[in-house]
């Protein structure tokens, strides 16, 4: 096994860009062109777009993406001790255990703070603001 | 054992090296002085690019490839998703301002990881060889972590943890910040 | 030079055979999905409609490729180019049969046999998530912008599954690379079944499931729910830039059935017959069957399951597969320990 095994890989990349760049450039030739200011318009179901096309999102997303790393290093980690399993017995099966405990722990916090409940914890925050205690009592 | 400058162009890895440094260097470069985030962010993907080849190049393919999945595949992606949710701006704005007083610190200290970082290199492997191309086996790497590097190991699965106590206590407060 | 011919000659072939293997897939996709919903299906083009695909390919050089006013140039371009790279560089690692001898030499029928190949197709199916977030924040547009936050979220989700999925398959073989661990599912077990890492039944699964999620595919192909954020991030693209999409998505969904028939189903191993010189062609032949009988799958799991909801998606991502693949590993760690190393108290 030597690095060798990357040459192919490499042509292949050449290649791949090469298809994909003669094929534009050749779609660019043989396709009509005939551009309308209401062609270029951002899609918007055929109606005047009313807002701006950037937006805000939950800030779930970004805590997903967060407890994504975290666990592609562990994933890093586990094949590490994967291949090497027979050599370190017990004591290698007690390290990987204690670490991926912590992981565990780490979800389990996670989900206790409600970063993976998508839509729910929403919900109840603004049925809170809408409806305090005290406007239930005044109503029953 | 001196190595004269016709003998380093005869050297089929300097040439691969050359190749894959210099686009690296640049990348970095523009990374620190590109004004728009989304471009910073895309240089700093080139300069990873780079690393993780100059990695492979020297034999360190598990640490080559742990470079594209965890750094191009995951932080770089932590950052487009950070980007996306938040108001992104569209194009080449003045969006990064390089404050004057942040610029003379910025570069004292990365002079100082420089040297700090090329001492090591140097103290560590003095004259010797390092023979390109011959790919050191993943299990030696595992032998190492599991034995002399057990507990920096187990305190990374710490470490994991704090991160994530931290952006969710982040978040929340973004979160109640919006509320009010 | 030598080496570069037989490099050249590895990519050539690795190209041509994806190339070919979509033309077919898509139709086929389209015929089986047809007889499962009692239609007919394409039948002009060619007999049976088999060159139908090569049709449509056609027509998408003759299409006008709208680029809309606020988009941004580069990253726009060079995103279906990145989702058709990835594409195609992932199944490079992937073993399509035993190793053949010719004139002496061993020749390994795969693109390159590397050391970290696990870690390679994580690595790259990671990068494909550029393609979409590119695609969906240079299009300048709301639907784009939606689908890809949406997709991105959903991808790295199912990759951290498919990633934990993986491990046992690695402490199996004790290794990472893919044609390490199908020799290792050589031979039998209990001198009846097959030794296929399909033992690994929760792997199995999860990785499967992780595969339908990553490739975008029914029941998770909420990245471009029609009815709420019409096409998703590639809703600005048209004429040949979406054919690369499209292509970059059928090459995409081979190379998880590759995938899941090499590291779960032996891969090319099976019973061979005859004579030397044609017992090379078997092994390929049992590949082509079972990477065929799993697309043959996604496409009736497609016919079959309605759309999820992003939550339940979400939420099944975390809270299920993710802590199920966690316990499982630990579960397989400690049932090799017992096998090797005897009762850790003994």
């Amino acid at each position: 096994m030597e690095l060798v095994d990357y040459l192919p890989i490499a042509l292949l990349t050449l290649l791949g860009i090469a298809f994909a760049g003669v094929s534009l450039v050749l779609a660019r030739v043989l396709a009509p062109s005939n551009p309308t200011p209401e062609k270029l318009a951002p899609y918007e179901c055929g109606i005047v777009p009313l807002q701006e096309p950037v937006q805000r999102f939950p800030v779930k997303f970004y805590l997903v993406a967060m407890l994504f790393v975290i666990f592609d290093v562990e994933i890093i980690f586990l094949f590490l001790w994967a291949v090497r399993m027979d050599q370190f017995g017990w004591a290698g099966i007690a390290t990987v255990v204690a670490f991926m405990l912590m992981l565990i722990e780490t979800l389990a916090y996670a989900w206790k703070r409600g970063a993976l409940d998508w839509n729910v914890s929403h919900r109840t925050r603004t049925r809170r603001v809408v409806a305090p205690e005290a406007t239930i009592e005044k109503a029953a | 054992m001196t190595v004269s400058l016709a003998d380093w162009f005869r050297e089929a890895a300097n040439w691969a090296f050359m190749i894959i440094a210099i686009p690296t260097l640049f990348a970095g470069w523009r990374t620190v002085t590109s004004n728009n985030i989304v471009r910073a962010v895309l240089y700093l993907v080139v300069s990873l690019a780079g690393t993780a080849a100059l990695f492979i190049m020297l034999g360190a393919e598990f640490v080559g490839w742990t470079v594209v999945l965890v750094y191009i595949g995951a932080v770089i992606i932590l950052f487009l998703i950070g980007i996306m949710i938040t108001r992104a701006p569209l194009g080449v704005d003045a969006d990064l301002s390089h404050a004057r007083n942040v610029r003379t610190p910025a570069a004292v200290l990365g002079v100082l990881l420089f040297a700090v970082i090329g001492y090591a290199v140097i103290d560590a492997f003095e004259n010797s060889m390092i023979e390109p191309f011959e790919p050191t086996a993943t299990a030696d790497l595992a032998n190492l972590l599991f034995s002399r590097w057990v507990i920096p190991f187990e305190v990374v699965s710490f470490v994991l943890l704090a991160a994530l106590i931290g952006g969710i206590a982040l978040a929340r407060k973004d979160d109640n910040g919006a509320q009010r | 030079m030598s080496i570069f011919i037989e490099a050249a000659i590895r990519a050539v072939f690795v190209f041509g055979f994806l190339l070919v293997t979509v033309i077919l897939l898509v139709w086929v996709e389209r015929k089986f999905v047809s007889d499962l919903q009692n239609r007919v299906g394409p039948d002009r083009a060619g007999p049976w409609g088999i060159l139908q695909t090569l049709a449509d390919g056609m027509k998408s050089f003759f299409k006008e490729s709208i680029r809309p006013t606020n988009v941004e140039v580069a990253l726009f371009v060079a995103a279906p180019i990145i989702a058709l790279m990835t594409a195609l560089l992932i199944f490079m690692v992937v073993p399509i049969g035993a190793p053949v001898e010719i004139n002496g030499t061993e020749y390994a029928l795969v693109g390159a046999d590397l050391n970290v190949g696990l870690l390679y197709v994580l690595a790259l199916s990671s990068m494909a998530v550029y393609a979409i977030v590119f695609a969906g924040w240079a299009s300048g547009s709301k639907y784009p912008l939606l689908g890809s936050v949406r997709a991105s979220a959903q991808m790295i989700s199912y990759e951290a599954a498919m990633g934990l999925s993986l491990v046992p398959v690695v402490l199996f073989a004790g290794s990472t690379s893919i044609t390490t661990i199908v020799e290792q599912q050589q031979g039998t077990f209990l001198g009846v079944f097959p030794a296929w890492n399909i033992v690994l039944l929760p792997s199995f699964v999860i990785f499967l499931i992780s595969g339908f999620a990553e490739t975008n595919r029914a029941p998770f192909d909420l990245v471009e729910a029609e009815q709420e954020i019409v096409g998703g991030y590639h809703t600005e693209y048209s004429g040949f830039q979406f054919a690369l999409f499209f292509l970059a998505e059928y090459i995409a969904v081979f190379n998880i059935s590759a995938l899941t028939a090499v590291l779960f189903l032996g891969g090319w191993s099976g019973p061979v017959f005859g004579p030397a010189w044609i017992a090379w062609v078997w092994p390929i032949g049992w590949f082509l069957l079972k990477t065929w009988a799993i697309v043959l799958f996604f496409v009736w799991v497609r016919a079959s399951l309605p759309r999820m909801r992003y939550d339940h998606l979400m939420s099944f991502g975390w809270k299920k597969l993710i802590p199920v693949s966690l316990a499982w590993i630990i579960l397989v760690a400690i049932a090799i320990g017992i096998r090797d190393f005897g009762l850790p108290w003994s």
